[in-house]
């Protein structure tokens, strides 16, 4: 088990690697965001992040979360706050959203 | 006979075909081998001259050209549109039924643009108060606007990610504010950007040298703004028609989480999608019917014997035109390889090199890969060294000059001499260490 102190972060708190992520740290970050407890639907989202993460190299869009990940978009701003898409993206490990330049 | 089969003949499938053909000359003459491309269209669009129409810097005969004579006389051109592909069977499906087989194929499609997606993006405003300068029509529509805008809130929106040439939209504005200082009303148009990025320079060494650009232009920036709808008529409009008050604005856009920005004319991307043939053969694209693609070798994840490059592949890099043309050298290379039977090599590392417009006539030029973020430094073009991650007058005249080099260099499938497919790093001053 690792824990966040043990792990590399950048200056906004996303891992530096995504192969350090387990689901322990997920939780950590996920307390530090200010969100208490991961639900099943946290999960949806976060597992979906990080799958498509991992097999496209791009982490999918607030749009794409809502119509394929099985939670509609409303709830993804309930259940992560301001910024669902890059929230989630914390929590799963992978890296913020961002552009070319 | 092998059939090499390209569909979409823009600058990746163009490209594509013409290197094809100069390295595979003397098969394709001896009948054993044979390179068709597919397109619809019969006019070649040079797109980055999209965002000088809306200015009046450019028109449309000046970045349009007949398609036929872009591409070598050894290649078959089919002027039709694919409705379908079958990847266990090795075919195509033309759109009057025509059902063309292929040993090897190459998607070259592209992006296409899908306003419907977002919740009242054509509505009434339509092409008036709501525009988009990535489609020739657009871009021409756009300028009559611009041409009779007297004041009032301009908005430029990114709806989502991915985009075809991501800093296209902050050059639009930092060319809308050059555009009404000249015209003398600056002071009475008001420059807001939404983004549904955290910033409009994301990576960390762009964002510390270029974030002045848009406090200088003072263009009001909004960030993380995910659009959820557009609304272009509001009660308050109603009401406000037969009262003295100042005029209401046009519409307004409408974050997921409701935030709203009141727009007075809007210049929106809409969402981008691959195209609709993609979707519908099972496995082959993402969820934005993007081929998936292994991003160094650019050959499908869902069979060996089809590839795909430009935009619509799903290549985690930008989706531009320099990258198309790196990717072209190393898919030639593959797609040799694949006909003799050797193994790919994964040559691709995500380059992209691309000016960016500033205004007044200067621009900048940025230049990086899957790994190493844009720096600041000095590239070594052909016809000397230009500065990186600056603005200056030789970027723009180099981002004007591009437009000669991509009908006679880029598409005919020249290199570029001194522009290599992968990144050089000389030249550039690396950070001791940057998270990226
Ligand atoms: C406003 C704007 C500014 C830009 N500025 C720059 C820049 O400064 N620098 C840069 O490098 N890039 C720039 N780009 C991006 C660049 O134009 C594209 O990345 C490039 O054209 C991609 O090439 P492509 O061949 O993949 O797609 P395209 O050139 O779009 O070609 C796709 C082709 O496929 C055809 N097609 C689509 N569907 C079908 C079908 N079903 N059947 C048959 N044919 C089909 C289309 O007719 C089209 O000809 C800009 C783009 C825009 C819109």
């Amino acid at each position: 088990m690792s824990t966040l102190t043990a792990v590399a972060r950048n200056a906004e708190g996303f891992l530096e690697r995504v192969e350090d992520w387990d689901r322990e740290l997920a939780l950590e970050i996920a307390r530090e965001a200010g969100i208490a407890e991961l639900t099943d639907r946290h999960w949806l989202v976060v597992n979906y992040m990080r799958d498509t993460y991992i097999k496209t190299g791009t982490a999918p869009t607030i749009r794409t979360l809502g119509k394929e990940s099985g939670v509609q978009v409303k709830e993804l701003y309930a259940l992560f706050p301001k910024g669902p898409a890059k929230l989630a993206a914390k929590i799963g490990g992978i890296p913020k959203p961002k552009g070319c330049i | 006979m092998r059939h090499i089969l390209i569909l979409g003949a823009g600058t990746a499938g163009t490209v594509m075909a013409n290197r094809l053909s100069r390295r595979l000359r003397s098969q394709l003459r001896a009948g054993r081998i044979n390179i068709t491309v597919i397109d619809p269209d019969p006019t070649h669009l040079y797109q980055p001259g999209l965002l000088f129409i809306p200015f009046q810097e450019s028109f449309r005969e000046r970045i349009t050209r007949d398609r036929a004579p872009t591409l070598d006389r050894d290649v078959r051109l089919v002027a039709a549109e694919i409705a379908a592909m079958d990847p266990d069977h090795d075919t195509v499906t033309l759109a009057d039924g025509t059902v063309m087989s292929y040993d090897l194929c190459i998607v070259a499609t592209g992006a296409r643009l899908v306003p419907e997606e977002t919740e009242g993006m054509m509505g009434p405003g339509w092409r008036e108060s709501v525009h988009e300068f990535y489609s020739l029509e657009g871009a021409e529509k756009l300028g009559y606007a611009l041409h009779c805008f007297v004041g009032g809130k301009l908005v430029i929106n990114v709806v989502e990610m991915p985009i075809k040439c991501p800093v296209a939209p902050l050059e639009f504005a930092f060319l809308a504010d050059a555009y009404f200082t000249n015209c003398g009303i600056r002071d009475k148009v008001e420059i807001t950007y939404a983004t549904p990025l955290d910033g409009a320079f994301t990576k960390p060494t762009a964002a510390q040298s270029l974030s002045y650009l848009l406090e200088q232009k003072g263009i009001r920036l909004e960030t993380e703004f995910n659009t959820g709808r557009i609304e272009t008529t509001s009660p308050a409009w109603e009401t406000a028609a037969t009262s003295t008050e100042p005029r209401p604005p046009a519409g307004e856009l409408v974050s997921w989480d409701e935030r709203r920005i009141p727009f007075d004319l809007l210049v929106t991307v809409p969402v981008h999608k691959g195209a609709a043939f993609i979707a519908t053969a099972a496995g082959l694209g993402d969820a934005m019917d993007f081929v998936m693609v292994d991003p160094h070798t650019l050959q499908s994840q869902r069979k060996a014997n089809i590839f795909a490059l430009g935009d619509a592949a799903n290549c985690p890099t930008s989706k531009a035109g320099s990258v198309a043309h790196f990717q072209a050298e190393v898919l030639e290379e593959n797609i040799v390889r694949m006909l003799d039977g050797r193994a790919l090599e994964p040559g691709f590392d995500g380059h992209a090199n691309c000016f960016i417009e500033t205004g007044h006539r200067k621009a900048l030029l940025i230049d990086f890969n899957y790994d190493t973020e844009p720096l600041p430094g000095m590239f070594p073009y052909a016809w000397g060294p230009v500065p990186l991650l600056k603005e200056s007058r030789l970027n723009h005249l180099g981002k004007l000059a591009f437009r000669h080099a991509y009908w006679n260099r880029l598409l005919p499938g020249r290199d570029f001499p001194g522009i290599e497919a992968q990144m050089k790093r000389s030249g550039k001053r690396m950070p001791a260490a940057v998270g990226s």
